[in-house]
């Protein structure tokens, strides 16, 4: 009842993203990622960038005020970064706005059907078991990779196998293959008390990269999850009236489930691969954009992934300076400054119904 | 998942031995006639007291050492942990003395109510603390006048190998814990050494708000510029000057471009038993070397 007024408001009401709301998306993400590049430990200073940058440019004639170790700290380590955080932000954000599609269920977040576990515990194992291989930063996006895919794999395959179509039974045997997963990535961990150092760090986040290797790794596999997640997005609006409901509208309500799950199960094991288990960015994104913007996953798609992009780059900037020259986890910021803003948002916009 | 983040917060710390300096004092009531004669039956949770036990003689009185225990060899090796210790099975080894470096899930208050001596060694602030956990050692095993020998044996080394390193006093240091750039200020153990040696530790400009371990950004380790690297990550996770040079950036380190790279034993490098003395002398020679 609930979910069909709310879906027959989304139905009629929007007619997609508005010029509006796509110019403000660009400005927020442009100008995060602007801060992202100018703010660091070490203090390079705004025009020097700019004209840093403008130095690369043929014919300009502008001549970089950096040195060599502060171009090196620019281009190699601060604009990587920042990218990378931008894409990460945007792929957890939009995943989560899929999964919570996908299941009706405002709780859904990546990490649902098991992602998470999966990736830790395959992280976790490379981490204790070939650390002194040598090779064991090169293989744990891999192990990460194939730990989510996994995860979400037998959970959908025991919810499948249980429950029919009900999305209950998925969100269920999410919840008992993640459980199942983190007691055995906890007991890998417990047996391997030297690296648990490495392990925590890897579990609260870290947007670390080696120059711009993981910016190449991610873009194709994220570009393909965007892309099947925006074309997605009426049919989601379509979903939210109720399996049945879409069913009798033409809708092949499996189909587009599975679609959706998998676009947005590649996109969030290649982020977790890359930054290790970054809290919240999934969940308070989206129903940040539902309480300002609409509810229309044709709204909601593109923007959580111009607003997850920004938050991330923001939240990075605060995991680079707060503490600066030491570091802060990531996963730790997000969760810290994306609570109590998305608290103060609950309160202050308080949207009438659902 | 809380829960986890906490468990493995508390191992973090135990793992660091961020514990305020100095020993306390054997917890119990170790009678001072069987210290004496010297307990016939010690089990060792920490690897650095197992290799303090070793040096100062009295190896034939442990019975069995913690699973993170790797030295010396022929050390009585067991699986019995340190960080997650389990009461009954070490009383299983019927030990009357129990040396470790942290009391973690009320090792003392289980132990006690078993009568048995546990001596708590946590990781000291500088090198005196470490003599005095040595020679505390002593005094707990009936081994005083070894354990006075092998403590000024490693004053005197360490006093010639600062006298040699003052050519290179000032130079800029990084000492790195974990490839993730965890490091360590002046307020550790490990720091102090470069204290004793007059360097200038890098992480301590990250010491007012991460004291400690921080985890240093990569910006400000190359904005540093660090004339000398010691790398304290090469057998955990196989790290070597390659390695380093092929960071986004590092070539530009002066460390890394005149291969001042120290490769240090990881283990000698977070322990503080006579063995330091080792790593004193490779850092002491690196800095002699480094112009």
């Amino acid at each position: 009842m609930i979910a069909s007024s709310r879906a027959r408001r989304g139905l009629t009401a929007a007619a997609g993203l508005s010029l509006g709301w796509a110019v403000i998306g660009a400005l927020v993400l442009g100008g995060a990622l602007l801060v992202g590049f100018a703010v660091g430990p070490v203090d390079l200073g705004v025009g020097a960038i700019v004209r840093e940058i403008l130095s690369h440019v043929p014919f300009l004639g502008v001549k970089s005020p950096l040195d060599d170790t502060e171009q090196a700290i620019f281009w190699q380590l601060r604009a990587p970064r920042v990218v990378l955080g931008a894409l990460v932000g945007a792929m957890l954000a939009s995943a989560g706005a899929g999964y919570q599609g996908v299941f009706r269920n405002p709780l859904a977040d990546p990490y649902l059907l098991g992602a998470a576990a999966g990736a830790g515990l395959g992280a976790t194992l490379v981490i204790a078991y070939a650390n002194d291989s040598g090779a064991s930063r090169e293989l744990r996006p891999l192990a990460a990779f194939v730990g989510a895919t996994a995860g979400v794999a037998a959970a959908y395959a025991i919810g499948r196998s249980v429950g029919g179509r009900t999305t209950a039974s998925l969100i269920l045997a999410g919840v008992t293959v993640a459980s199942f997963l983190t007691a055995v990535q906890t007991f890998v961990q417990q047996r391997n008390t030297d690296t648990v150092q490495q392990v925590y760090a890897w579990i609260l986040g870290q947007l670390e990269t080696s120059g711009w290797r993981e910016v190449a790794i991610a873009l194709p596999y994220m570009a393909v999850s965007w892309a099947v997640l925006l074309v997605h997005g009426r049919l989601l609006d379509v979903l939210a009236v109720g399996d049945e409901e879409a069913a009798s509208l033409g809708v092949s309500v499996s189909r587009v489930r599975l679609l959706v799950l998998g676009a947005a199960t590649l996109g969030t094991a290649v982020a977790v691969a890359l930054s290790g288990l970054i809290a919240f960015v999934g969940i308070i994104v989206p129903h940040a954009i539902r309480l300002v913007a609409g509810t229309s996953y044709r709204v909601v798609m593109p923007l959580s992934i111009m607003f997850g992009g920004a938050f991330l780059v923001l939240a990075d900037v605060l995991a680079r300076t707060v503490t600066s020259p030491a570091e802060l986890p990531i996963g730790v910021v997000t969760a810290f400054f994306g609570a109590p803003f998305f608290a103060l948002l609950l309160r202050t916009t308080r949207v009438a119904g659902p | 998942m809380l829960r986890r983040s906490f468990l493995v917060i508390l191992l973090v710390l135990l793992a660091a031995g961020c514990g305020s300096g100095g020993a306390s004092s054997p917890t119990g009531s170790t009678s001072t006639a069987a210290a004496a004669q010297g307990p016939g039956r010690i089990v060792s949770l920490s690897p650095t007291a197992t290799e303090m036990l070793f040096a100062i003689g009295a190896g034939d009185q442990v019975v069995a050492v913690d699973d993170q225990s790797n030295y010396p060899a022929d050390a009585p090796h067991s699986k019995l942990s340190g960080y997650e210790p389990n009461v009954e099975a070490i009383a299983g080894y019927d030990p009357d003395l129990v040396v470790a470096s942290g009391d973690p899930g009320g090792l003392v208050d289980g132990l006690g109510k078993l009568n048995i001596d546990v001596l708590i060694q946590e990781a000291p602030k500088n090198l005196e603390g470490a003599y005095e956990e040595i020679e505390e050692l002593g005094d707990a095993t009936g081994r005083e006048q070894q354990a006075r020998t092998v403590v000024s044996g490693m004053r005197s080394q360490i006093s010639a190998l600062i006298e040699q390193a003052s050519a290179g006093s000032g130079l800029k240091v990084y000492h790195e814990l974990g490839p993730d750039y965890y490091s360590a200020t002046s307020q550790t153990f490990i720091g102090s050494i470069y204290t004793a040696l007059g360097a200038k530790n890098i992480a301590d400009g990250a010491g007012k708000k991460a004291p400690g371990y921080p985890q240093l950004s990569a910006e400000y380790i190359l904005k540093s510029n660090p004339d000398l690297i010691v790398l304290s990550d090469t057998t955990c996770c196989a790290q070597t000057l390659e390695k380093v040079a092929a960071r986004p950036g590092w070539k530009r380190i002066d460390a890394v471009q005149d291969g001042d790279v120290v490769e240090a034993d990881d283990d000698i490098a977070s322990r503080w038993g006579p063995r330091i003395v080792e790593f004193v002398r490779a850092v002491a020679e690196a800095m002699a070397e480094t112009k």
